[in-house]
């Protein structure tokens, strides 16, 4: 028997389990697929602290921020502290931005026109200036999800954390009301509490506790170009419509480009975003679409070729906010899940969190707009 | 947008089969290929000369044939295929300079054959190691022999006609090396029916040029700083692991371990695929050749390894099944009976003959740590086992997290191997973008005119 | 017929109606092109435009398979 059960082996669960253990509790990580094959793979692996309106998700973010940086000292995954730029393409826009940046109180350096070459040399020209981000960074997320992992299973005296691919939880163990435990197509497996971090499957995983949790896909795709040999792309660069797209309501297609470099050579454009349930279909109008923009904004992009595309499923909750805390429907039943499109700049911070609950500390943030009781 | 009842993707014996097939039942018929001349790899053949071979004369006269009754867009890659209201769109990429447009249709028919299948070895990376289909292609194609003493190496009967081959434009081949056991075609009850006249032949080119040829062998190694120099030949158990081994000068090899069909497009529609018996993801098709997504059909390779005549077979049956679906599937079965048995036939033939040249687990001795499994990446066998301790338990998340199949061959090369090695059978790949596309010519794409 | 082609400038015959990547294998030269992270050389491999391990610049049009582009008379190949 563990203290906790961690449902979803993805940089989200990778994390609660991760601090879980380093809190000393023993943690058995459940997933029914391999570690990381959920949306986890499909992400870009932005830690993003340029896109948040102020309030209780850049607190979060800016918490994940510190505690990434911490993480990657111990090696193992990519971890690049590149910055982020954020481009307007009007002065008005600009001004927009600045007025932003101001009221985030996050690190941050006005860049005018003239020198936003001096940040990225190949960006177009005719740009009305932009905001650049030094905190804002980028890790190889399924590497850091599996490392995480491994580490928490190798580093810690008290603690154990063990991992289990291939396990399907089917349904949870009660008692009374007390969730004590969860069903799998491997037999039941028993624990104090059990995390739900099943990501954009979170409201299926909360379902089977007969709690509802309003979870829903929000489908993303993603151009990969060649490997390129000279790094054209220096920092992670999108343009404002990137922060309005996000925090849309929408269910239909917006794209806004976000394109940036990474360690293996390649480029990778992004992002789409609609809620058109798990298609996985490849829509040839969205790829356009991104490849445009991209080029709108890297026109050096033109003669470079993508060589792959792919698609993935963000955990959308309605109110834009991750589902952290215990869920006051189920005792012992804890989520950790609808992270949307920053589950992975996210993950440290919701993992910290949660392990201080588990371990009856003080939460070092408030979790109550995070709260699963907002649903009940 | 113009519409052609059918675009035919792959201009081998079954894109010829099935595009003249169609064309001579009335419809308004495109063939695309990538490549220059039509021929696809059985009768590839140089610029300015003809195809050779069994049944090129029959090839050839297709081909004269389908000039006057369809459209042929040669030099035409395919990158994406997408299912419409009630069309199907075929989005292309025309010439060097890589036009794109897009061509609609009532049906598909994907005939977009195979490619090899090779396993990594420590220095399979050398340049003059080639893949035997690619020793193959150069040699008919374009007249160039892969070196001056070549060592063939692998499993199946497609390593004969490379060596011969080889041994009739004046090459010296060290041997063929055989993996498997020597009771390949000649024992076998339905193989020896079928082409053991065929395989003879072969056998006496290669006697008679001196040959050797060695079942339970293999090339293991390959040596050389910028260009192979030697190979390691082992002797090997029925398991392919090494008994005893030898070095064999040679400066270049051919090597395979049979085909991976082509199934990206028929994917990208989600048509259904299923194993064949060499353990490939193949598109899943009806006795007509139609797979499971309306209006789309397969033919040749991409539905199970089987060669060219029964390629050409199954390009037939397509052709007829689609002329007689389009006519809204009134008057009976279009294939006349003859075609289907000898198709079964050849089926059973093909079967027996994946399953008379298996790949055994002993080659993942061959490899050393630092082994390149993945060669455009740059992987090594040590980080596709580092991954796998991680907690990767199959192809998709070792890719995720070692990179292997995250270049620029997409898995192509690699995808069997690290399959293998995550101990499963290769998934059908998901490859939304069979080409590689300019984004500059993605931005495009609904600005050109269509064809 | 035949013509030159020339590939880093140096001049490389071909046979009309031959791709980049066989003239230059007919020429001897097997490998032109080397990784980005081991800088490991590399020619034709699958010869059918698959493997990408051929990939040239010709006349400025960078990422050519060189087994599948014809080459044509003056063609300047370069090479990584
Ligand atoms: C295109 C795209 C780009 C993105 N880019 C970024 C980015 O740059 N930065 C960023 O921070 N975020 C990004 N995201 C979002 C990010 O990927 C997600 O928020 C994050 O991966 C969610 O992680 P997770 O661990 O909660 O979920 P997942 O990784 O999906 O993990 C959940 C796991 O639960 C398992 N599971 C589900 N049900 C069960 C069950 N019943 N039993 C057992 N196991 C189960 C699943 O198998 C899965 O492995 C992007 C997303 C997309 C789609
Ligand atoms: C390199 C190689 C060499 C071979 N040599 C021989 C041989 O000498 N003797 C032998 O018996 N068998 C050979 N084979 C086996 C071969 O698969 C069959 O003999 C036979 O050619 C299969 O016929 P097919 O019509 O199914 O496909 P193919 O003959 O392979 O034809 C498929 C065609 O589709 C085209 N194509 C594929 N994808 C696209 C796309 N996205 N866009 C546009 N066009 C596309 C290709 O250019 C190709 O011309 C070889 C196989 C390979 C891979
Ligand atoms: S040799 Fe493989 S792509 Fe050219």
């Amino acid at each position: 028997m563990s203290d906790v059960i961690v449902i979803g082996a993805g940089v989200v669960g990778a994390a609660c389990a991760y601090y879980a253990a380093a809190a000393g509790l023993d943690v058995t990580v459940l997933d029914r697929g391999p570690v990381a094959g959920g949306t986890t793979g499909a992400g870009e692996g932005n830690v993003l602290v340029s896109d948040k309106e102020p309030g209780p998700e850049l607190d979060l973010a800016l918490l994940s921020n510190r505690l990434w940086r911490e993480l990657a000292e111990h090696g193992g995954f990519e971890y690049e502290p590149k910055g982020g730029l954020v481009v307007a393409e009007t002065g008005e826009v600009q001004r927009q931005l600045v007025e932003l940046a101001g009221k985030q109180g996050v690190e941050h350096t006005v860049v005018p026109d003239t020198e936003l070459h001096g940040y990225e040399p190949h960006l177009a020209d005719g740009l009305a200036g932009g905001v650049f981000y030094p905190q804002d960074a980028q890790v190889q997320p399924m590497l850091a999800a599996a490392r995480l992992l491994r580490h928490g299973a190798d580093s810690f005296g008290h603690g154990a954390l063990r991992l289990r691919t291939g396990v399907t939880v089917t349904g949870f163990v009660r008692s009374g009301e007390r969730v004590t435990g969860v069903r799998t197509d491997h037999g039941d497996i028993l624990a104090d509490a059990v995390v739900n971090a099943a990501g954009t499957w979170g409201g299926q995983v909360a379902a089977l506790a007969g709690v509802e949790l309003p979870i829903l896909p929000r489908r993303g795709f993603i151009l990969v170009t060649e490997p390129l040999r000279e790094p054209l792309i220096r920092h992670k660069v999108y343009t404002a419509a990137y922060v309005t797209n996000v925090a849309s309501d929408s269910a239909d297609l917006e794209t806004s480009a976000v394109v940036e470099g990474t360690p293996a050579g390649s480029v990778l454009i992004g992002a789409s975003r609609e809620r058109v349930g798990f298609d996985r279909t490849t829509s040839i109008p969205v790829l356009r679409r991104l490849a445009a923009q991209a080029t709108a904004l890297f026109p050096v992009l033109r003669n470079r070729r993508v060589i792959r595309s792919y698609c993935g499923f963000r955990p959308y909750c309605p109110d834009h906010l991750p589902v952290i805390g215990p869920d006051p429907r189920a005792p012992g039943l804890l989520h950790a899940c609808g992270h949307e499109g920053a589950g992975i700049g996210l993950a440290p911070a919701t993992g910290h969190l949660l392990a201080q609950l588990l371990s009856g500390e003080r939460t070092a943030l408030d979790l109550a707009p995070f709260s699963p009781g907002r649903f009940a | 947008m113009t519409g052609y009842d059918l675009v035919v993707v792959g201009g081998g014996p079954a894109g010829v089969a099935g595009a003249l097939s169609a064309a001579q039942a009335g419809l308004r018929v495109a063939l695309v290929d990538a490549g220059p001349r039509l021929g696809g790899q059985y009768f590839r053949h140089r610029a300015g000369s003809l195809p050779s071979g069994r049944g090129a004369d029959r090839f050839v006269r297709q081909c004269r044939a389908l000039r006057t009754r369809a459209e042929l867009l040669l030099d035409h890659k395919v990158w994406a295929v997408e299912q419409g209201e009630d069309s199907v769109t075929v989005h292309v990429m025309a010439g060097q300079e890589e036009r794109p447009f897009t061509l609609a249709c009532r049906s598909l028919l994907i005939a977009t054959g195979a490619h090899d299948r090779p396993l990594p070895f420590p220095g399979w990376d050398l340049p003059g190691v080639l893949t035997a289909g690619g020793a193959q292609a150069l040699l008919k194609g374009e007249g160039v022999p892969a070196g001056r003493r070549v060592v063939v190496s692998g499993t199946g009967p497609f390593l004969l006609p490379v060596a011969a081959g080889l041994a009739k434009a004046g090459v010296s081949v060290a041997g063929v090396f055989e993996a498997n056991g020597p009771l390949g075609l000649a024992r076998h009850p339905l193989l020896a029916a079928g082409k053991a006249g065929e395989a003879l032949g072969y056998g006496a080119a290669l006697a008679g040029h001196r040959v050797p040829y060695r079942t339970r062998h293999a090339v293991v190694a390959a040596h050389g700083s910028s260009r192979v120099t030697h190979v390691t030949v082992a002797r090997l158990d029925a398991e392919w692991r090494v008994l005893s081994s030898r070095t064999v000068e040679c400066d270049a090899v051919a090597v395979g371990y049979g085909f991976v069909p082509q199934i990206d497009l028929a994917v990208q529609l989600g048509c259904a695929t299923t194993h064949s018996a060499d353990g490939s993801p193949v598109v899943d098709v009806d006795e007509g050749q139609r797979t499971s997504v309306a209006s789309v059909y397969a033919a040749g390779e991409p539905t199970g390894v089987g060669g060219a005549e029964l390629a050409e077979l199954e390009g037939r049956t397509a052709g007829l099944t689609i002329a007689h679906d389009l006519a809204s599937g009134e008057g009976g079965d279009p294939v006349p009976g003859v075609l289907r048995r000898r198709g079964e036939r050849l089926r059973a033939f093909a079967r027996a003959l994946q399953e008379a040249y298996p790949v055994q687990p002993g080659w993942q001795d061959w490899l050393h740590d630092d082994t390149l499994v993945c060669r455009c990446e740059e992987v090594p066998v040590s980080r596709i086992r580092e991954a796998m301790d991680l907690g990767a338990t199959d192809a998709r998340s070792i890719k995720l997290l070692a990179r292997p199949g995250m270049g620029w061959c997409q898995g192509r090369i690699c995808g069997y191997a690290v399959s293998c090695l995550a101990g499963e059978r290769p998934q059908a790949p998901r490859r939304p973008i069979a080409q590689p596309i300019t984004l500059g010519c993605l931005e495009r794409i609904e600005d050109e005119q269509p064809h | 017929m035949s013509f030159e082609i020339t590939v880093d400038g140096r001049p490389v015959p071909v046979v009309q109606g031959q791709s980049v990547g066989a003239a230059l294998h007919a020429a001897g030269i097997t490998s032109w092109r080397s990784t980005r992270r081991e800088g490991r050389p590399r020619g034709l491999f699958c010869g059918i435009g698959v493997c990408f391990d051929c990939l040239v610049t010709v006349n400025g049009r960078e990422s050519q398979r060189a087994c599948l582009v014809p080459a044509s008379p003056g063609d300047e190949v370069t090479t990584s």
